[in-house]
């Protein structure tokens, strides 16, 4: 829904006007309003209950290619003029004239219905929330010494208008929800993490509960208790669907953003058509997939999210693209602008990525692996586009035996090269399974979904401490 | 404009102080400027103006905090009444309560450059043109400057308590940035190189442009190499990555609450007796000076470490007061919209004798590792296993040698410390919150073919 309250749509076209008076080719103002809820619960106590908001208009004007950027906290028409000018700044040079823009207002559908805002919510209901996550985890094991959890509500309503007459907006609702356990025993300590995240508003709680989030959170730290360090070297590996997903954000979903391949910093650069990957990999990004962390009505350049198909059957099919990329390569934006806020400017960003499943049975893929390492679990990761080689860690992992799942293992980083390893994908899995993540790029961050089916890797280079 | 410090005390004035309510208010404000050009041309010129209020209501044992992201009356007067509100719905915590004033007097630092408010864009994107430039030409197997940044901001803030806390301070800061690929007809290899200061005078083209260019060309050729057990040399920036780690495992929040290695360990041998780990934000060569802390109290030198043996913890108020200590005025906080916590600004360890390339030459077989990668995926602080991606050149005969890349290395942070075998007199302080100086560890497991 356009939420014209935040600035009138006239106002717009005069602030938009005005940016392009000195000259320049585009102008777009994005407005933001942001409200958020934040409680973090630690050793039995709520430690930090916090409200934040925050208000302003970022705009930018394009001149060849130069872009300059300014933002306010002032709303009003003088607060926006004056940013205008402070991004009109760099077409100085130029005369433009007396620019007319005159805005159309579209609708995007959004990716799903809110049933119950967060605001709507007594805080009371929320503490209690954290209280049951606490309790149930501690019930687990007496091994349990440490319990935090978080709860976190957003809702960001947007507005983009530009130059070329778009008018569009969004409302955006999310909420989350963490549990991390200390558990402790003869071996020294060890950590578990869970979390539940999606754009949705309250009715999270119906569709994740609290009572799985906290359990899961503490087997793992109780698991790893018993874990023995994780081999060193190469190994074959199988990633059991969900969390895994981080595999194809960081080996391939940021070398096909195209800003990387327009400045020739991808190892994917110039390699559409050409097999990239296993023919049993068939990638995707999506931003209109119902609920997931990574889904919204549209991207904060005001296109509407969409569906974009990466990689099919191994086959680089397209890149992910913003609107300045596409513009340098005379194409449309795929609906990957983002931005972390007014205060930024947008770039390509994944939404929701994800490789589709395929045909094996994922206990069938254990079975037929003799030796290697099952992947419960992965953090976070990190990615050289250029030169294609990333790191993505396990937080919960296991021996496989004779097609066994057996022993745990400590945490550890496994590292590989984007296309080698996933021309090394063997099999994979008829199950599937999304998780939320938070993705940093050139110092923003925003919220992302990944997801795949169980799947194997027939050799990754594992960086733990044994001899393998 | 009214001063900061007037702001935020006329914020504290309204703690009703009958009801034994405190409240603290932080207010910020500040101009960024910055500029990225590539291939000869302004690519991005942004300039911002941003300022906030956070607002800290305690009461009753319990604490509540808002944010707004605007300085004038109704954001102040909207973070108070969330702040109060959320107070509520907060826990008893007989620890809850705002700094004090408590006598140690704030070190006088010079942080401040005028000239950098009154330096012309031009001669900013002059400079990031110029450390382009000067990467194109620092080796012909570059072949690509993917980004060259300038970057400055000037930052006021000021933090009142109804308690009798009343400061201000004030930083200006700039950074040139530059992130270059080296290629050639079958390697790809990336290197980035910087420069910071407080004026644009401090900056260092040639230093950035020359870092940049080393880093990203003589990984040309890298293989990955066979797993081994070896001695590892960290290259400065490493080390600066590894000492943050420790810093925040040395957090007397964290100590308390049991999810820090280095627990209940106090008096211990906890490394080798050449490591002196020492935070001292009133050094002002160290980018993360600052003369206050996050909750007003004056910052101190605190020694963590000393010849091997685990002396202190940092703290903040609450830290300090659920371990019935005193704060260590290690209170951080990341801007208006945060709470304050306990960190390291200053970290660093004392220098030893040893060069880099005498180092290198006294280990005589090992890995230089010039980066890592999946730091935050691969390090645990509390349990203590340490694995992070690498790359960097083998060592030889006390000599560089090949250059590596697509492997691991893995230990846990106690181990590290215990082996460490030489610490360098190469100190520098690098952006963030620690120096760097070259390091040597043995027994490292390097995880490659």
């Amino acid at each position: 829904m356009t939420d014209t309250a935040l600035v009138e749509p006239d106002v717009l076209e005069r602030v938009l006007g005005a940016a392009l008076a000195r000259g320049g080719d585009f102008a777009e103002v994005f407005v933001e309003d942001r409200k958020m809820t934040g409680i973090s619960l630690d050793d039995r106590r709520v430690e930090e209950l916090s409200s934040g908001h925050d208000r302003g208009a970022g705009i930018r004007v394009v001149v060849g290619d130069t872009t300059g950027f300014a933002h306010t906290t002032d709303l009003s028409e003088p607060g926006l003029q004056a940013a205008a000018e402070a991004a009109a700044a760099v077409a100085r040079e130029g005369g433009g004239g007396t620019r007319r823009v005159e805005l159309r207002e579209s609708r995007a559908a959004a990716p799903n219905e809110i049933r119950t805002l967060p605001s709507e919510v007594a805080k009371a209901t929320k503490v209690e929330l954290l209280l049951r996550a606490d309790d149930i985890a501690r019930s687990k094991s007496d091994s349990i010494v440490q319990v935090s959890a978080g709860y976190g509500d957003s809702r960001r309503r947007i507005l983009v208008a530009n130059s070329d007459g778009l008018l569009s907006g969004d409302d955006c609702v999310r909420t989350r929800f963490s549990v991390v356990c200390v558990a402790s025993g003869d071996t020294g300590m060890q950590t578990g993490y869970e979390t539940a995240a999606l754009t949705v508003g309250f009715e999270l709680f119906d569709l994740r509960s609290i009572e799985d989030v906290a359990a899961e959170a503490a087997r793992r730290a109780v698991t790893k208790l018993s874990a023995r360090p994780a081999p060193v070297g190469v190994v074959p590996v199988v990633i059991k669907s969900g969390s895994g997903g981080v595999l194809f954000h960081e080996a391939c979903g940021h070398g096909l953003e195209a800003d990387h391949i327009v400045k020739d910093s991808s190892v994917y650069t110039g390699r559409l058509g050409e097999l990239v990957a296993s023919p049993l990999v068939t990638l995707v990004d999506d931003g209109t997939v119902g609920p997931n962390w990574g889904s919204m009505a549209i991207d904060d350049e005001g296109r509407p999210a969409q569906r974009n198909v990466l990689i099919e059957n191994g086959v680089l099919v397209d890149y992910m693209w913003d609107g300045l990329s596409a513009k340098k390569k005379g194409r449309a934006s795929s609906g990957n602008g983002r931005r972390e806020s007014y205060q930024h400017l947008p770039m390509v960003r994944m939404t929701n990525t994800f490789l589709l499943p395929g045909a094996d049975d994922p206990e069938e893929i254990v079975a037929e692996t003799p030796h290697g390492v099952y992947v419960a679990h992965l953090g976070g990761g990190q990615v050289n586009t250029a030169t294609g080689d990333f790191v993505f860690g396990m937080t919960e992992a296991y021996l496989i035996e004779n097609g066994r799942i057996t022993e745990p293992l400590r945490d550890a980083n496994l590292i590989g090269n984007g296309p080698d390893v996933l021309s090394k994908i063997d099999a994979v899995g008829s199950d599937f399974d999304m998780c939320p993540g938070t993705c940093g790029k050139d110092g923003q961050s925003v919220p992302v979904g990944c997801g795949q089916p169980t799947l194997r890797v027939t050799g990754v280079t594992i960086g733990g401490t044994a001899d393998a | 404009m009214p001063e900061l410090i007037d702001l935020a005390e006329a914020v504290t004035r309204h703690a009703d102080d009958r009801a034994g309510e405190e409240v603290e208010a932080y207010v910020s404000r500040g101009r960024e400027t910055s500029i990225r050009v590539f291939e000869g041309e302004v690519e991005q010129l942004s300039s911002a103006d941003s300022a906030g209020i956070g607002v800290r209501v305690v009461r009753d044992g319990k604490q509540g905090f808002a944010w707004v992201g605007a300085l004038d009356e109704a954001a102040a007067r909207e973070a108070l009444t969330e702040a109060r509100d959320n107070v509520s719905h907060a826990t008893f915590d007989e620890h809850a309560g705002l700094a004090r004033p408590d006598g140690v007097r704030a070190a006088a630092l010079d942080l401040w450059r005028e000239e950098l408010a009154g330096f012309p864009t031009q001669s900013k994107v002059a400079l990031a043109l110029e450390l382009e430039r000067q990467v194109r030409a620092g080796d012909s197997r570059i072949r690509q400057v993917v980004s060259s940044d300038y970057a400055d901001a000037i930052g006021e803030s000021a933090i009142a308590t109804s308690t009798g806390i009343s400061e201000s301070t004030r930083r200006t800061t700039c950074y040139l940035f530059v992130y270059a690929i080296a290629g050639d007809s079958d390697d790809t290899q990336t290197g980035f190189g910087y420069s910071v200061g407080r004026s644009a005078d401090d900056l260092d083209v040639g230093k950035a442009s020359a870092d940049a260019v080393d880093r990203a060309t003589r990984l040309l050729g890298a293989k990955k190499p066979h797993s081994s057990r070896l001695t590892v040399v960290l290259d400065q920036r490493v080390t600066a990555t590894l000492l943050g780690i420790i810093a925040s495992t040395l957090s007397g929040e964290e100590v308390s609450k049991g999810r820090s290695l280095f627990a209940d360990r106090l008096g211990e041998e906890v490394g080798n007796g050449q490591l002196t780990l020492v935070d001292d934000p009133t050094d002002s060569s160290a980018f993360g000076a600052t003369p206050v802390d996050g909750e007003g109290l004056a910052t101190r030198r605190n020694e963590l470490i000393s010849g091997g043996k685990l002396m202190g913890y940092l703290y903040d108020t609450h830290a300090g007061r659920v371990a019935r200590t005193n704060s260590t005025g290690s209170a951080v906080r990341g801007g208006y919209r945060t709470t304050p916590g306990v960190g390291a600004r200053a970290i660093s360890l004392l220098p030893g004798e040893l060069t880099q390339s005498e180092i290198i030459s006294a280990v005589g077989d090992g890995l230089l590792v010039q980066s890592v990668s999946g730091v935050h995926s691969g390090v645990n602080p509390v349990s203590g296993d340490f694995s992070v991606g690498a790359e960097g050149l083998m060592i030889r005969n006390g000599a560089l040698a090949e250059p590596v890349r697509e492997m691991t290395i893995a230990s846990t942070i106690q181990r590290m410390l215990l082996h460490v075998r030489h610490v360098g007199s190469d100190l520098d302080w690098l952006p963030g919150s620690s120096a760097g100086l070259t390091l040597a560890i043995d027994d490292v497991s390097l995880g490659g073919e």
